[in-house]
């Protein structure tokens, strides 16, 4: 058995008793799929943390679609005792979210720790989203541990990985650990070099007290549990504490470490990585990045790095069914109580009825809310395209900020801009050409490319963001059978030759379907969206043209012919009751139609329309 | 076993789910006889057996002669008349008038199949159990293959009036995909058998058969009129799930025509049998005369009362309906046992008896009455009904009304 701290021992690493050169704060930086989660659960295992029996698949991960997808939305810290020589140590493993629209989240997770697992698949090598993340490890001097995980895979190559990972941090290959979360091997001594290779932290124990938020849940029972790591100073439960960007005071109703489970303590001292609880009701007063200080001996400066959460991509959300509407506002403010970055405000539209524009953090983010208002809440959506935001100025020097594509000024428009990011991209060499392609369809300029060896690329691309919120990453995967990987951050902005492309429905726009694109791409939007409501609109006792226009001008045109024919030629005795039940069924069924001018549309062809892919690369 | 054991379910129970299961239910016609008076009674009777099953029929029909017992086809004629008395017993018990029956109409399958004394033999016992309208319309479907000079005047002399044949098409590429084993010569025989037998004649048409071109449709209308019967009926092909056709349209050995070929056919249809004399009264049905309007099928769209005896028969009185268990085994056992043979049953709410008011007769010539005025003007603007009908409060479709039906009843009923 690995060497599980004694009682003994264990009395010198109590919360807001431990030194800090007892502690360790570490977290681990890693691809999606890449085994963080696994390895974590058997850490948590060996420290003793966790009994075996009580051993779930993926521990930390709490929300159900965390589970399922495999990935963390939420990080959380867990503290674990290890015993090296005849020294306990505690060791905080705090947990990063694992994607890029969670980076400032992940940015603070880092700002917490002295030191990172660089954890890397020993089958697939690094991918551009943990490159990124290192590269933010490295840049707030984080000691880097790398380590090759799945060795006990057929298909591991850690020989090849670890020259990968050794040129990228600057280590001899020889020193990259070799370990296997799902058998454990490798895992002990992972956890000895933790204590051995991570700096303990450094603060002024009598300093005024500064604790940095590094993650905030809302929980139904205790409301906001915020996660800190007290930098300076003590917190202690009952203290009147105060957030530095606000100036709001709460009490400490509770303060404690997680081990798994939430452990009550005295308090938390300079290093301790736990959390507090304050009756707070929303996470947004509670936000990640802020800093905590005690109102009596308040400290003057705050921890260097908060950011208010800004919305990249923004979508609408619709209640499939209209008398959901108000179903759907209550569980997007429940959610907001746990989604500091969540934004929405009502809107209506003609083809999908009241909803809601949302503004999110990112793809991603946007698939988890809209995931968890399905999930949890019980609720039939429809998202429309996402968009990012665009700054339009008219000639006569207005300027108006557009995140509906149906807001898109009408009249003499002297400059449009669109919020751009530079995109990292790795990818095997072979398919270099196939990527740049794609990057070049989407207006991306190459900054630059690297070699990370014979068989790997690194691609810099600055790329409209626009362009890439909505089926990029899917292309990308497509044309590298798999093996590209994608990080990317703002950039800024640029002037763009952007236009809205209207689609007419017998002449009445159909504000869904309103998109904004670079005048380029706006015929075969046209093209593209005309085709495929042509095939989604049943036909009416009219001809029904389906018209893409820019202003005034049509640039692309679909006809539904009329129909001529509905009814069924036969209707004796025994075919009444199956008549008249289709026809109650049809009853029901007008509840999700919906009237363009005359044209009467299943709801079912919005969604179908909306759902299906751009189609405009292939 | 112990005592103290309790089985997961009781002996009855298990009987109760077993092969013997009796699949019934208990008919419940309370406050049915309200009305009754007004409305026609008429009684179909349906003979589940064929010579050959069609790859497009979905109808409950049976080519084995042998299904045992009751549901035999020798047996069959009695286990009917069975049902006959059972209904009647029924009817009483609910206090429901004793009417004359104004229509009888044998279908199936086919009705020919069985012998001519077996048909009769049915006839005379709805006679005696209800007695028959002096002018009652007494129909059989027929196969122009299974009748002969002889079956045709005995079916006459028994009280039949009026024969329908399953012609279907004049074009023998287009029979074969329907797999109908008559040739085609056949059928004007036939008609003149049973003119010379005095029935009044109506033929089957179907039309969208996969391959079908307008040409074929028109050659077998062309034919069809040309044998000058008293009526007409013309149906698009719908090919119904769980058919041998389904499964060769799926898998793509048939290729179905789209709603504009079957439009065109229809306005053709109605074109040629206008051109010829014939009248449409209802939206697939034309006759030469009004007397010559099928009684009993206009009774289904005016939602009079009928009972419907046979497996699989569906029944109405006022505004009870049920259907009869399908298969003929468990029908003939529950008609042996003194059960009526109802399989599931519903009492229509007054909005139900509403919608299929509005969806039955808005196919009818004679119209359904509207108070929508300002609807009224919509659908004649919209060229789906006749001005001069309107004007009086009433929707008769136009030819493009006819093909649009299900749009003017969404219409009437809000859904549009």
């Amino acid at each position: 058995m690995p060497p599980i701290a004694t009682p003994e021992t264990l009395e010198r690493i109590q919360p807001a008793a431990t030194a800090p050169d007892l502690l360790r704060n570490f977290c681990i930086i890693a691809h999606i799929d890449h085994g963080k989660s696994t390895l974590a659960d058997r850490m948590l295992q060996m420290t003793g943390v966790v009994e075996e029996r009580l051993m779930r698949a993926q521990f930390l991960d709490r929300m159900d679609i965390e589970r399922e997808r495999g990935i963390t939305i939420k990080s959380q810290a867990v503290r674990m005792p290890w015993q090296v020589g005849e020294q306990a140590f505690a060791l905080n493993m705090i947990d990063t979210p694992g994607h890029v629209d969670f980076s400032y989240e992940v940015s603070r997770s880092l700002a917490a720790c002295e030191g990172a697992i660089l954890l890397v698949d020993a089958a697939q090598g690094i991918e551009a989203q943990t490159l990124a993340n290192l590269y933010m490890a490295m840049e707030h001097d984080l000691a880097i541990i790398p380590v090759l995980n799945k060795i006990d895979l057929p298909a591991a190559q850690p020989e090849r990985f670890a020259e990968e990972l050794a040129g990228l941090i600057g280590v001899e290959p020889e020193e990259c650990l070799l370990v296997s979360g799902k058998t454990g091997a490798g895992v002990e001594e992972l956890l000895d070099q933790i204590v051995a290779q991570i700096p303990s932290p450094q603060g002024q124990v009598d300093a005024p007290a500064r604790a940095m938020i590094f993650d905030s849940v809302y929980d139904t029972y205790r409301g906001v549990v915020t996660y800190v790591r007290v930098v300076d100073g003590h917190l202690s439960r009952g203290q009147k504490v105060q957030m530095m960007s606000t100036g709001d005071t709460h009490e400490l109703q509770e303060i404690g470490v997680i081990s798994p489970d939430p452990t009550t303590a005295a308090g938390l001292g300079v290093g301790e990585v736990g959390y507090l609880i304050t009756g707070a009701k929303e996470v947004r007063q509670s936000r990640v990045g802020d800093t905590v200080t005690t109102q009596n001996d308040p400290a003057t400066e705050p921890l260097a790095g908060y950011r208010d959460p800004q919305p990249m991509v923004f979508s609408g959300l619709y209640p499939i069914d209209g008398s959901d509407y108000p179903a759907l506002r209550d569980a997007l403010d429940k959610l907001k109580l746990n989604d500091a970055a969540l934004d929405y405000e009502p809107e209506t539209s003609v083809a999908l009825g009241f909803g809601f524009r949302c503004g999110f953090l990112g793809l991603l983010h946007l698939e988890i809310v809209r995931e968890r208002l399905e999930r949890e809440f019980d609720l039939d959506l429809i998202a429309t395209t996402p968009n990012v935001v665009y700054q339009v100025t008219m000639e006569d020097g207005t300027e108006v900020e557009v995140t509906n594509p149906s807001e898109f000024p009408a009249g003499k428009i002297a400059s449009v801009t669109e919020p751009t990011v530079t995109a990292t991209i790795l990818t095997p060499s072979d398919f270099v050409g196939p990527v740049m392609e794609l990057c070049q369809n989407r207006r991306g300029v190459m900054e630059g490319m690297d070699y990370l060896s014979p068989e790997r690329v690194e691609l810099r691309y600055t790329l409209p963001l626009g362009e890439i919120i909505f089926d990029f990453f899917d292309q990308l995967k497509s044309r590298t059978r798999g093996y590209a990987s994608l990080d990317y951050e703002a950039a800024g902005e640029q002037d763009a030759d952007l236009v809205k492309v209207d689609i007419l429905l017998q002449g009445e726009q159909v504000d869904a379907f309103s998109a904004i694109v670079h005048r380029d791409k706006a015929y075969s939007y046209g093209v593209m969206m005309t085709g495929k409501l042509k095939e989604l609109i049943p036909r009416q006792q009219f001809e029904v043209p389906i018209q893409a226009a820019i202003g005034a001008r049509i640039i692309a045109r679909e006809t539904v012919r009329a129909i001529r024919k509905d009814v069924l030629a036969k209707c004796y005795g025994g075919d009444i009751s199956r008549k008249r039940k289709l026809l109650e069924r049809q009853k029901e069924g007008k509840k999700r139609m919906k009237n363009i001018g005359r044209v009467e549309v299943p709801q079912e062809a919005f969604v179908a329309a909306l759902a299906t892919d751009g189609g405009g690369d292939s | 076993m112990s005592a103290s054991v309790t089985p997961p379910s009781t002996p009855e129970r298990a009987v109760d789910r077993g092969r013997h299961a009796r699949p019934t239910q208990p008919l419940d016609l309370a406050g049915t006889a309200s009305g009754a008076q007004q409305r026609d009674f008429g009684v179909y009777v349906h003979i589940p057996f064929c010579a050959v099953r069609c790859g497009y029929c979905d109808f409950n029909t049976y080519t084995a002669t042998e299904l045992g017992g009751g549901a035999s086809q020798d047996a069959y004629a009695d286990t009917a008349i069975g049902e006959v008395r059972l209904a009647r017993a029924a009817m009483d018990a609910a206090d429901l008038p004793p009417r004359p029956v104004r229509t009888v109409f044998f279908g199936g399958g086919t009705p020919t199949l069985l012998p001519a004394a077996d048909l009769t033999r049915v006839l005379q016992a709805i006679e005696d159990t209800w007695s028959l309208a002096p002018d009652a319309e007494i129909t059989t479907e027929a196969n122009p293959d299974s009748v002969t000079p002889q079956t045709l005047a005995e079916l006459a002399a028994a009280g039949f009036t009026r024969i329908s044949f399953g012609m279907q098409s004049a074009v023998p590429h287009v029979l074969a995909t329907l797999d109908r084993t008559h040739d085609p010569a056949r059928v004007p025989q036939a008609v003149a058998w049973a003119r010379a037998a005095g029935l009044a004649v109506s033929l089957d048409l179907i039309y969208g058969t996969p391959g079908e071109s307008l040409t074929d449709w028109e050659q077998s209308l062309r034919a069809a009129i040309e044998m000058a019967p008293d009526h007409l009926s013309a149906y698009a092909l719908v090919v119904e799930p769980g058919t041998k056709m389904a499964a060769q349209v799926r898998r793509g050995e048939l290729l179905m025509p789209d709603d504009d070929d079957e439009a065109g056919k229809y306005e053709l249809a109605d074109a040629l049998l206008t051109e010829a004399g014939y009248h449409w009264y209802e939206i697939s049905n034309w006759a030469t005369t009004p007397d010559h309007q099928c009684r009993h099928n206009i009774a289904y769209w005016r939602s009079q009362d009928w009972w419907g005896i046979g497996p699989g028969a569906h029944s109405h009185l006022g505004g009870h309906r049920w259907w009869n268990v399908k298969h003929p085994r468990p029908y003939a056992a529950a008609v042996e046992s003194a059960h009526l043979p109802v399989a599931g049953q519903e009492r229509l709410t007054a909005q139900q008896r509403q919608d299929e008011r509005v969806l039955l007769e808005v196919r009818l010539s004679r119209g359904m009455p509207l108070a929508d005025e300002q609807l009224l003007t919509e659908l004649v603007a919209d060229g789906l009904a006749q001005p001069g009908p309107a004007g009086d409060g009433l929707v008769v479709l136009t030819t493009r009304g006819r093909l649009l039906a299900d749009s003017v009843v969404h219409r009437v009923l809000g859904l549009a």
